[in-house]
């Protein structure tokens, strides 16, 4: 990565942190809600990890840079404006390149808006660093999330329909292969226990992630 | 500071941030319009292929494809409501007419016919797909249109010869409620109505989404499973299923196209 963009130490761990140890699914336990929802195929989980990436990224920048210029009083509803306007033009976009998925999506796409994590990133980093600081820590953070989204819709697609992409992994029994699907995996709480398994897996592997009870 | 306090530079700050992001999603909206006008009109032809069968849902074809389908193998032609006979096909381009904007163009619409599926105006005609092969009509496909739960319905139904045997339906745009009512877009669901009736003994459109299990297409040919948590949109359908197969919609073309008076 630094080979590509100049980065100081600092600046890699702003941009590597939230790929794993500070996961913004998996350790800080935000942006859950579409993590639940487009997880059940592969490629659904890609575009809203890709429109999660772009408005985190733009966001962070925009609010970065009129950060020394926005009134204290208003910069919530300033933040939710230029979120909102991106996650706007990423639907209008995804309807005008990729309709079907976009179909698919439905309401989620919008629900961009509502992400805790882009919230969390303009307010709790954008307002406070200059712009490339805070597009590396947008980036990083749009991808963990990316990274557990894809992480996730990879363990339902298989599981649940045998395919992958929509192509055929585990041959289904009604097909006359030897898998049978487990239906569970295409529903919301199937998600749920598989960020479960995750956010556990995580902090068996990093240990300094358990909280102390 | 003090600067970043003042209510004036506050509401000046505030203005210019509302304008700029109204540019920017304005300029996104206007510009990709077309494209997204070419992408929702592709889609609704697609899904008339997925009615007859032609097609696997979700499955992934491109203009030329589909283009070369409505050329070998479909017949898209209008139908006079109040008749049920066809239109000269000479006198009218059936595959590029825009039902939508007929229902909402006062000079080819009228207000329709009091109803249970929330039409308010229809227009004069709507457009009948013929499934050829060869010079045989396999199926004929109808547009169905009528109010859910939060916006309107549309999908395609497509009959057999007997202009009665579901051979497929969908409803490719729609806003019921995703995981409830939306489910009646997923191709489980729609599969369910393959083989079921549209009309009873009598000539009645009687075809109803009930609550629970209906039996086999055989066995319970008007019936078919609701979905729970979703029994408006269950109901929604039942109704514009009604009406469009009553005598208000499609239904006077359907008699002479099942007596083989109109091909």
């Amino acid at each position: 990565m630094s080979a590509v963009l100049p980065l100081n130490a600092q600046e890699r761990t702003i941009l590597t942190a939230p790929l794993l140890e500070n996961n913004p699914i998996g350790v800080q336990v935000l942006g859950i809600c579409s993590a639940l929802a487009v997880t059940t195929r592969l490629d659904k989980a890609l575009v809203m990890g890709a429109g999660v990436i772009a408005v985190l990224v733009l966001s962070s920048l925009a609010i970065s840079l009129v950060r020394n210029h926005t009134p204290p009083s208003i910069r919530i509803i300033v933040q939710l404006s230029i979120i909102a306007s991106l996650v706007i033009v990423f639907d209008q976009v995804l309807k005008a390149t990729l309709y079907e998925i976009s179909l698919e999506l439905s309401v989620f796409v919008g629900l961009i808006i509502t992400n805790c994590i882009v919230m969390g990133r303009a307010e709790g980093f954008a307002m406070q660093n200059g712009p490339y600081r805070s597009v590396l820590d947008a980036l990083g953070n749009g991808l963990g999330f990316a990274l557990v989204l894809v992480l996730v819709a990879v363990t339902r697609e298989v599981l649940g329909a045998g395919r992958l992409f929509g192509y055929t992994v585990l041959p289904l029994a009604k097909d006359g292969g030897w898998y049978v699907p487990n239906g569970l995996m295409l529903l919301a709480p199937s998600a749920l226990f598989v960020i479960g398994l995750l956010v556990w897996a995580l902090r068996v592997w990093k240990p300094k992630l358990q909280e102390k009870g | 500071m003090r600067k970043l306090e003042s209510t004036r530079y506050t509401i000046v700050f505030a203005t210019v941030v509302c304008v700029v992001c109204a540019l920017l999603v304005s300029v996104a909206a206007v510009s990709l319009k077309p494209r997204q006008a070419a992408n929702a009109r592709f889609y609704m032809e697609k899904n008339v292929l997925v009615a007859a069968g032609l097609i696997e849902p979700g499955r992934d074809i491109s203009a030329r494809e589909l283009d070369e389908i409505f050329a070998s193998r479909i017949q898209a032609r209008l139908v006079e409501f109040a008749t049920g006979n066809l239109v000269d096909a000479d006198k009218v381009d059936a595959r590029s007419y825009d039902q939508r904007r007929a229902r909402n163009d006062p000079a080819a619409s009228r207000v329709a016919p009091r109803n249970d599926a929330g039409i308010g105006r229809m227009p004069e005609h709507g457009v009948v797909y013929f499934v050829r092969d060869g010079d045989k009509v396999e199926q004929v496909v109808i547009a169905v249109e009528g109010l859910g739960m939060w916006g309107t319905i549309y999908g395609f139904l497509a009959l057999g010869p007997d202009g009665n045997t579901v051979r497929g339906l969908t409803f490719y745009d729609h806003r019921e409620t995703p995981g409830l009512g939306g489910e009646i877009g997923t191709a489980e669901w729609l599969s369910l109505w393959d083989g079921r009736r549209g009309y009873d003994d009598k000539w009645h459109a009687r075809i109803t989404v009930i609550k629970g299990p209906a039996g086999s297409p055989e066995a319970d040919p008007l019936r078919v499973d609701g979905l729970s948590g979703a029994t408006i949109t269950g109901n929604a359908v039942t109704k514009l299923m009604q009406f469009w197969l009553s005598d208000e919609g499609y239904g006077r073309f359907l008699r002479k196209f099942r007596e083989g008076a109109v091909t």
